[in-house]
């Protein structure tokens, strides 16, 4: 107890009480902890352990066929799953340098926006939450819904989708699909807006968010941020432009950029990409109008599944199919790096390859795991809520960042 | 007192106790509709036609669930909480004048339990003795979380009760009593207190907000950051008191944001058609619902349209903004006064 000397000298030694955020929190749902050291609302020091969903992906994958992979990446960002698997399809085609016809990269551009918007929806509206306001949340996650029906009628999952096939899709698109894309896009923008007036200029919003968790460019470049966080902090770093895959480079698209790399550049930035996605999707559809219909994968037998007629009435196909299933299809030896411009930032696979049926090692570059190493820099002096805050607008995924 | 007296209190005592406890169950029904509206949903739709069972349901599932006392808890602190949290809530129902009075047989019975004559601070002080139930509940708890509630449930309370008192110091000014049925007496027709002294009124219905813990300010229960605030640790019927203590001190709130500023009871014009003054009184309390449950509507509708403060922020907004202006207004309504006459 501090003496009543002490106190009128000021040299009281404070007593601080520790705070453990997590991991059975309902902001940290039951995968983040964080222990806090707290002068009353205020932190003055905090650690965060990591570890509390880790199932050791890449280990697993040094057993798997390259086509059974594709379920473990659905398991890390399961919020934008579908940008996941392309990435890792499109690692194996470099690998094993596959060239894809044009339409199926642009579907899968249009999959891998969609699956952005859904991504960062999520993450919107949650800061929404966490700075107290529902409605945003609600109202906007019923168009997250369209996007995973969508999903569902591509491939019959939602969450973890395992969406196409190493070397295209597993089938073509059916009429309702495109149906169902053409209503989600003239739909959402006004959806969308809606969610913008409720919050953009709103001025708790804005007190609560301006200044709450912000990082410099300089130390967002030196702990590694990618994606919306370091774009929020001022550095125009987008894998799709600086490294273009599956054709970005045939797009007319913006990168916002923030200045501050606070909760509402972050905010913003979200805001903004989810704009120049549905600009993108639109500009895919167009593309697509001009592509020869029917084509939905590469011409690679030893890696896509033949249909199921000529499995059972064509030697070469059954061939095919066993060593497939199988997982004995020749690999090259070599050693790729892919990276994808992930819903929260790069995403990298990097694929050693001895010839195997497996990878020799696969190491998947998360950029969860990245932003959170900055995490308790981020929070050292700030309120609690802020810290919650400064959380979720991060995106930090739990399944991305222990993977 | 007579015999007759006793039971018509008695019966009005049991009428607002029974009017409040229901419009409060009812109400968590309103904010799950409201809400729904509000977020283009349906909300509550099972439990009877249009889920209006809903309320019912809940509460015996509230007596129905286990109840846990955590082991380090102070135990006799931790049932104490809720009930005081609830007794007070139950308890400002009496000073609201209802309506104006039926005369029944020659004698006149006021729809007013109690008219004492320093109303308002009644009210002031019961609400007062509410925050002690979160403060005894979150500190009781043992629970980190939950004395933060708690911690934040005072000071709010504390600081916001003052710009309260000082938006009421000028009501009272132009009023010149402080006995709540005067004053809604006074508002008859259109002389609203709302027309003569609209800034007040705004500044009393934020402090309003923050008292009843409600959106905006509802700090001491924000569930992203303190998990369940002050009553993380409460579960079943006791957990239900300090939800069902907060809409009631809502429908409180709201009747009187309607007594000393809307009017009360009084319906403009109706004296053209109505000259019965028992069937005045029966459209008076009518009129007074209305007005109470708009109220109730716009604590729902802010709810579920604003984001919440942050602890300083909302403590920068008590201290170095309501409360300078509350002051500017008392001495404002001062001088007007003096200038028109009305104080020499």
């Amino acid at each position: 107890m501090a003496e009543l000397k002490d106190i009128k000298e000021g040299t009281e030694e404070k007593e601080y009480q520790t705070l453990n955020l997590g991991p059975t929190h309902p902001a940290t749902h039951g995968i983040f902890q964080n222990v806090l050291k707290m002068d009353g609302e205020i932190i003055v020091e905090a650690e965060s352990t990591i570890g509390y969903i880790h199932r050791a992906f890449e280990k697993i994958a040094e057993r798997r066929p390259y086509y059974q992979i594709t379920t473990l990446t659905d398991r890390m960002n399961y919020c934008s799953s579908p940008i996941n698997n392309m990435g890792w399809h499109m690692t194996v085609e470099k690998l094993l340098d596959v060239k894809l016809p044009k339409r199926v990269e642009y579907m899968r551009v249009i999959i891998m926006e969609l699956s952005r918007i859904a991504d960062h929806v999520i993450c919107n509206s949650v800061i929404g939450v966490d700075t107290g306001a529902m409605t945003g949340f609600l109202y906007i996650f019923q168009q997250r819904e369209l996007i995973y029906e969508i999903f569902e009628a591509i491939c019959g999952a939602r969450l973890t989708t395992n969406i196409g096939r190493i070397g295209g899709f597993e089938r073509d698109f059916s009429p309702e699909v495109w149906e169902k894309i053409n209503r989600f896009i003239d739909g959402f923008p006004k959806a969308l807006k809606e969610f913008e007036n409720l919050l953009v200029r709103n001025r708790i919003f804005m007190d609560r968010t301006i200044n709450c968790g912000p990082i410099t460019a300089e130390k967002a470049l030196s702990y590694g941020f990618t994606g919306p966080n370091l774009r929020a902090a001022g550095v125009d770093y987008d894998v799709r432009v600086m490294n273009p895959y599956s054709s970005y480079e045939d797009f007319e698209f913006t990168i916002p950029l923030g200045t501050q790399g606070d909760t509402y550049d972050r905010f913003m930035v979200r805001e903004e990409e989810m704009w120049q996605s549905i600009s993108i999707i639109r500009q895919a559809l167009d593309k697509l109008k001009k592509e020869p219909k029917d084509v939905y994968h590469a011409e690679v037998p030893e890696f896509y599944l033949p249909p199921k007629e000529d499995v059972y009435n064509n030697m070469e196909a059954l061939i095919y199919h066993f060593k497939i299933v199988m997982g004995e299809s020749d690999v090259p030896v070599g050693e790729v790096y892919h990276a994808v411009e992930g819903g929260n930032g790069e995403l990298g696979f990097y694929l050693i390859s001895d010839g195997g049926r497996a990878p020799f090692r696969l190491h998947f570059r998360r950029p969860c795991f990245i932003y959170y190493q900055a995490y308790t820099e981020m929070i050292k002096g700030a309120f609690l809520s802020d810290a919650i805050l400064t959380m979720s607008s991060m995106n930090v995924i739990a399944g991305e960042l222990d993977a | 007192m007579e015999w007759g007296d006793i039971i018509y209190k008695s019966i009005l005592v049991v009428c607002v106790f029974s009017v409040s406890l229901l419009v409060a169950m009812y109400s968590t029904y309103a904010e799950r509709k409201i809400a729904a509206f509000l977020q283009d949903r349906l909300g509550p739709n099972r439990a009877g036609p249009f889920g209006i069972l809903q309320p019912v349901a809940d509460g015996v599932k509230m007596f129905m669930k286990e109840e846990i006392i955590p082991d380090v808890s102070n135990k006799a602190l931790f049932i104490i909480g809720p009930s005081v949290a609830m007794f007070t809530a139950c308890m400002t129902g009496v000073v609201i004048p209802w309506g104006t009075e039926l005369v029944i047989g020659g004698k006149h019975y006021p729809l007013q339990v109690t008219d004492v004559n320093i109303g308002i601070l009644y009210l002031f002080g019961v609400v007062s003795i509410g925050v002690y139930g979160i403060m005894i509940g979150g500190w009781a708890s043992n629970n980190k979380y939950s004395l933060l509630g708690a911690i934040r449930a005072s000071s709010q309370m504390i600081s916001y009760e003052l710009a309260m008192g000082l938006s009421i110091v000028a009501l009272i000014m132009m009023t010149g009593t402080l006995s709540v049925r005067e004053i809604a007496a006074q508002q008859v027709g259109w002389h609203w207190n709302v027309l003569y002294q609209p800034f007040g009124c705004l500044l009393f219905m934020i402090c309003a907000f923050a008292e009843t813990n409600r959106a905006p300010f509802d700090l001491p229960e924000c569930e992203t950051e303190l998990v369940g605030g002050y009553h993380t640790e409460y579960s079943s019927m006791k957990l239900g008191f300090y939800l069902f203590a907060e809409y009631i001190n809502m429908f409180i709130s709201s009747a009187v944001i309607a007594t000393l500023y809307f009017g009360g009871y009084n319906m403009p014009f109706i004296g053209r058609w109505v000259h019965d003054p028992n069937w005045m009184a029966i459209l008076g309390t009518v009129f007074f619902f209305c007005k109470i449950f708009f109220f109730i509507f716009l604590f729902m509708w802010v709810r579920w349209t604003l984001p919440r403060f942050r602890y300083d922020q909302l403590m920068n907004l008590g201290w170095k903004i309501l409360i300078p202006l509350a002051l500017l207004h008392v001495a404002a309504t001062g001088v007007v006064m003096w200038l028109t006459g009305q104080i020499h």
